[in-house]
């Protein structure tokens, strides 16, 4: 590397000093529910925080998974249901919007890229209350439907498949499978998908996080516990927790099991959407 | 770009006529009509809800009926003294926490992007990890580092002989603000770091050659060069301010110091359910809407005109 020659070794010291500050900084509430995870709800407020105390990870797991009859497993299922489907949902229905937006020329094309551009600027949380009203007059709510269908609207995504399918498909390659005879569909989803691929995976891993995450409108459109997914049970349990002490605890071991899934998916698969972020890095 | 155009042209020409051009309208169909149900559906369900009341009827017997009432439930909205002042203190907010973000996602990707950190990988995992916890988990999470009874960060300041209440009332805003630069900071990192390894390295050649020292190329030529993506994650960072809900939604369990219209977008949840009136929150909700659009094109106005950036995206 050539600025290694030219640039001292001071500057390299303060570089990574810099970044070590700022990496204890990002890891630090993490390592304290590593702890906390493992304590005893006494020693969760009598010993120092970031101190190991005795070791009850395993009951604390074994509690988490009898309080209610297991009512946290079936939050994480549902998330994952939430997650999983909506998440490939999603990036299907963005994937043949985009590739659509970039191959052909329609009547409509221009408004419809109008429309999805614009859409990106209305607050979608601002949406959540008028959704959750039509949810109720559509018979919607506290069902799976009426938190999927919502969640596949996702303009961001569009955009980028749009982006991604601009950039990576040539229409040379499009006119060359029509002379073969395969259908438009047929050519989508065995050469557009593919040659999309690495954005598709960017669209997937965001959406994927998106419904992870999402909170308002499960919390305006669920009542039933049996339907919540981990973030409204959750944070309903540390609501809770004010009057039932037990609970502290297991919100603590909750919120540690529901971070370790995503952080494994999502930085096991940086290098491919990274990848794509670069790609498409949204340059003008 | 002209030669795509060209080709396109010409296939256009080329392309059986009969059932081929519906083709896109059915590749568009399922997204439009999702966008039409659950995004232009739910405005006009908002707008019209906004205009109505729902009045008991003759003498409280009959139920409710709804009432057309024009545009009282939005003089109603402004005249709500929280709402509006929850707009203030979110502006406060963004104008601070939406700058120290930026600084320190920005400044961290020009690190990274020196190649001069030792052990990058590791440090960049460390940067990113918050962004895969959950925001409201993230919130829980620093909801315990902010609890005296628990805290190993109060403990630890009390032992310094600094007496920290992360719960004050003038303190809690910046706590919630700290929550949301932990979780943000790596993902805006993340994409001005793949903004910055798309220049060409021969242009910090070219500046060294010149004599420029290595934070002059980083403020001079880097930053401009990477200026669309920071205009759509500062962008992107305003929308999520003005709707901000999670984190003080979150917090509010745990401390007196954050009532139920704290924000603006909780005293539209906070009207929809505690006070039961779905036509005020519908009111509040086109507000918040509003403003939030008025921003962005604001910002993207005054930031295109600034760095003759043509299009954000």
């Amino acid at each position: 590397m050539t600025a290694g020659e030219r640039v001292s070794r001071g500057w390299m010291i303060a570089c990574t000093l810099a970044v070590v500050v700022a990496a204890v900084y990002f890891l630090i509430p993490v390592a304290w529910l590593v702890i906390a995870s493992t304590k005893s709800t006494g020693d969760l407020f009598s010993t120092p925080g970031f101190a190991f105390a005795g070791f009850h990870l395993w009951d604390n797991l074994r509690e988490l998974s009898s309080y209610d009859d297991g009512i946290f497993w079936r939050w994480s299922l549902n998330s994952i249901i939430y997650s999983v489907f909506g998440s490939a949902l999603t990036t299907f229905v963005c994937a043949i919007t985009g590739y659509a937006l970039a191959i052909y020329r329609f009547r409509g094309r221009k408004v419809l890229l109008a429309a999805v551009l614009a859409s990106m600027l209305v607050p979608g949380t601002v949406i959540a209350q008028p959704t959750y009203v039509l949810l109720v007059e559509m018979g919607l709510n506290n069902t799976y439907a009426g938190l999927l269908l919502p969640a596949l609207v996702y303009s961001f995504g569009v955009l980028l498949c749009y982006i991604y399918a601009q950039a990576s498909i040539p229409l040379e390659l499009v006119e060359a499978a029509r002379i073969d005879g395969a259908g438009e569909f047929r050519i989508f989803a065995s050469m557009g998908l593919r040659l999309m691929r690495t954005g598709l995976v960017t669209v997937l891993l965001f959406a994927f996080l998106g419904s992870w995450n999402s909170y308002l409108l499960p919390l305006l459109v669920l009542t039933d516990q049996e339907l919540m997914p981990l973030t409204v049970g959750l944070t309903g349990w540390n609501q809770s927790a004010i009057s039932i002490p037990g609970l502290q605890i297991l919100t603590v071991v909750g919120s540690l099991i529901s971070i370790i899934p995503i952080a494994i998916v999502f930085i096991s698969l940086q290098r491919f959407w990274r990848s794509g972020l670069t790609t498409g890095s949204l340059r003008s | 770009m002209a030669s795509v155009t060209a080709v396109r042209g010409s296939r256009r020409k080329r392309m059986s006529p009969a059932g081929s051009r519906l083709v896109p309208y059915v590749f568009v169909a399922p997204f439009v009509v999702l966008f039409i149900v659950f995004l232009i559906a739910p405005i006009g369900v908002a707008i019209a809800n906004s205009l109505f009341s729902q009045q008991a009827a003759g003498l409280g017997f009959g139920g409710v009926e709804r009432v057309f009432v024009g545009l009282d439930n939005y003089v109603r909205a402004l005249q709500d003294h929280e709402f509006v002042v929850g707009f203030g203190r979110v502006l406060l907010y963004g104008v601070v926490q939406i700058p120290v973000m930026m600084i320190v996602a920005a400044a961290l990707a020009l690190l990274f992007d020196t190649g001069l950190v030792r052990g990058s990988r590791f440090f960049q995992f460390a940067v990113f990890l918050p962004y895969a916890v959950p925001g409201v988990i993230a919130a829980l999470l620093w909801g315990f580092l902010y609890q005296p009874s628990v805290s190993p960060l109060v403990g630890g300041l009390s032992a310094l002989g600094i007496d920290a209440d992360f719960l004050a009332p003038g303190m809690v805003l910046w706590s919630i603000a700290n929550v949301a630069t932990w979780s943000t900071v790596g993902i805006n990192m993340i994409i001005l770091f793949a903004a910055l390894q798309g220049v060409p390295r021969e242009m910090y050649e070219a500046a060294r050659i010149d004599g420029a020292g290595e934070l002059r190329i980083a403020l001079s030529i880097k930053i401009p060069m990477i200026a669309p993506a920071v205009l759509l994650t500062t962008l992107s960072s305003i929308i999520g301010t003005l709707q901000l809900f999670n984190e003080p939604q979150v917090l509010k369990s745990i401390t007196s110091n954050i009532p139920s219209d704290y924000t603006p977008n909780m005293a539209v949840y906070a009207a929809s359910t505690l006070d039961r009136n779905p036509n005020l929150a519908s009111a509040m909700a086109v507000v918040l809407g509003l403003a939030t659009l008025v921003v962005s094109v604001v910002v993207l106005r005054l930031t295109r005109r600034r760095n003759g950036v043509s299009d954000g995206v």
